[in-house]
């Protein structure tokens, strides 16, 4: 369990996390989300322990990570950002110092090296030195240092950023995998990862929480949430239709491909009265969707409403 | 194993996998050389005795020491690995004193790797082996100071250049305090006092009567405190960053 309260950080007069308060409970998976310089690190470096909080709190399973650092952190397993480790050993001696440090003990610290060397596929890097690895197998390594002591709670700070596509996945994967029993609190801004991996969001922007719901939630502030978008054939005539329709409050057209989108007022259904209204008007449909709402939209929302304010 | 140990022994094993490490080790053992028979007359001297070769000692050190101890904290800093190092269940003392003592013994092992010039001596007269073992023992204490010195500097930046200047600055105004030169240039402007309290801290003046071969309590107990002292400065320096 990760739980804050009213976290702060400030460098001078720039406060770089204001008064955070946020928990996350085992089982899930809790997306730190913002764009950058939002302040994502920064929490998360004091709720490692890297950083001291100039006030608030911040406690992993239970433990202070002020007044019981070592504690905390015996429970905790972090990559920080970047996945920063020790460039000129190779995988195993790197995660054999690790096993130490953590003071596994010899038969506990074999075992979960194997364990989690075989899980992350990194046994042909075995002997490989670090820094001549590629940026993925970096990361991986990076990720089996976080979990080589088996932690109840798993910190990870943008854990795909500057991976392929085949690596996110392979990652995702893994967090995925992992998130059964655990608490695991993950920061990234990309949004395709909120839906991939996340079931609950906390977003971000000049250090203050804007919005703390399951992605799904988020999705319902979206102006897309509802909405019905259609590609068709001559959809000129039935606009004009459609905007009759008692449930529907405004109707948009893609300049480029002439996808329409049309709108519901407030807590209206409109996928079935515009899905009759096309069959009516005989008009033929090549495909027609109802959206779920866009994380993006949301996100830039929620994130630059505050910029005006602030 | 102790998390000091683990940090101690990775530290060692980052000398060696460069050959930074065995480029310092060559050439301490050759400036050792050269300035023991050299400039300090070895054969000269008509004595068997390393007494020319130990007052070289912190000359020796002011260059070596800075060279092992300026990547300590500095290139954690700029690599990011402090973050990862900081966040393992360690304390600052434990990750404090795993380095300190790797650079320590790395040290150790170079002064070690002089026993040539003791066996010439003992092949050339009969030494008092007691005072020369003296002298290796106030010797690596000294080290010890300068690499704790170099330790809490490198903790201070994340450039290995800055750390290097800074500790080999420091060293060597800490060297020289005790020197006519630098106690006149004081003694005009600080009261008589506070210069003798300089010139106490003068690394040579307390080198002086080991490099003899006599340990002197006084001696040891300013090199043992003077380490502690800044070993306690650059924990403190560290625990300072974290909350800034």
């Amino acid at each position: 369990m990760i739980e804050t309260e009213r976290l702060t950080r400030r460098y001078g007069h720039l406060i770089a996390v204001d008064a955070l308060s946020i928990r996350a409970e085992p089982g899930q998976v809790l997306g730190l989300l913002g764009p950058n310089g939002a302040g994502k690190s920064t929490a998360m470096r004091m709720i490692a322990g890297f950083l001291a909080p100039t006030s608030g709190t911040a406690r992993v399973c239970g433990h202070d990570v002020q007044r019981e650092p070592l504690a905390a952190r015996r429970a905790l397993g972090y990559l920080p950002e970047g996945a920063p480790s020790y460039g000129e050993m190779t995988v195993r001696e790197f995660l054999v110092f690790i096993a130490r440090m953590r003071k596994l003990g010899a038969e506990v610290g074999r075992r979960r090296f194997d364990e989690v060397v075989g899980w992350l596929q990194l046994e042909s890097v075995l002997e490989t030195c670090i820094e001549t690895l590629s940026k993925g197998l970096r990361r991986r390594v990076g990720l089996a240092q976080a979990i080589l002591h088996d932690p109840p709670v798993l910190m990870l700070d943008e854990p795909t950023d500057g991976l392929d596509p085949n690596q996110k996945h392979t990652v995702r994967q893994l967090i995925d995998a992992m998130a059964r029993e655990r608490t695991i609190l993950i920061s990234t801004h990309l949004l395709e990862e909120v839906h991939a991996l996340c079931n609950r969001v906390v977003i971000l922007a000049h250090g203050r929480l804007q919005a703390d719901a399951t992605p799904a939630e988020l999705e319902a502030r979206s102006r897309y949430h509802g909405a019905v978008s259609f590609s068709a054939a001559g959809s000129g005539v039935s606009q004009e239709m459609l905007g009759r329709l008692p449930q529907v409050a405004a109707i948009e057209v893609d300049p480029l491909d002439g996808r329409v989108t049309v709108f519901p007022k407030p807590g209206a259904r409109i996928l079935e009265p515009v899905e009759q209204l096309l069959r009516e008007q005989g008009l033929e449909v090549s495909e027609i969707q109802l959206e779920r709402g866009r994380l993006d939209e949301v996100f830039r929302q929620i994130t630059t409403a505050q910029e005006g304010a602030s | 194993m102790s998390p000091v140990n683990a940090v101690m022994r990775r530290e060692l094993r980052s000398f060696f996998v460069t050959p930074m490490a065995w480029v310092f080790l060559v050439i301490f053992l050759v400036l050792a050389g050269i300035l023991t028979f050299y400039t300090g007359d070895f054969y000269e001297r008509g004595q068997a005795d390393l007494q020319p070769f130990f007052v070289m000692h912190p000359w020796l050190y002011l260059i070596l020491v800075p060279a092992v101890t300026m990547r300590m904290w500095a290139e954690e800093a700029k690599g990011g690995t402090l973050e990862l190092l900081l966040t393992l269940p360690v304390t600052l003392w434990q990750a404090m004193l795993g380095k300190f003592f790797a650079a320590w013994l790395f040290i150790g092992m170079a002064l070690a790797l002089t026993f040539p010039i003791w066996l010439t001596v003992n092949y050339l007269g009969s030494p008092d082996n007691g005072a020369i073992f003296a002298g290796y023992l106030g010797s690596w204490l000294m080290a010890g100071s300068f690499v704790a010195i170099g330790a809490c500097l490198s903790a201070l930046t994340r450039s290995q250049v800055v750390a290097f200047v800074l500790t080999a600055v420091v060293c060597v105004l800490l060297i020289l305090a005790g020197q006519p030169q630098v106690m006149d240039f004081f003694s005009g402007a600080l009261p008589r006092r506070l210069v003798n309290a300089l010139a106490y801290l003068s690394m040579l003046r307390h080198f002086e009567a080991i490099a003899r071969g006599v340990l002197d309590l006084r001696d040891l107990a300013y090199f043992l405190l003077s380490t502690l002292g800044w070993l306690i400065a650059g924990v403190l320096l560290l625990e300072l960053k974290r909350v800034r």
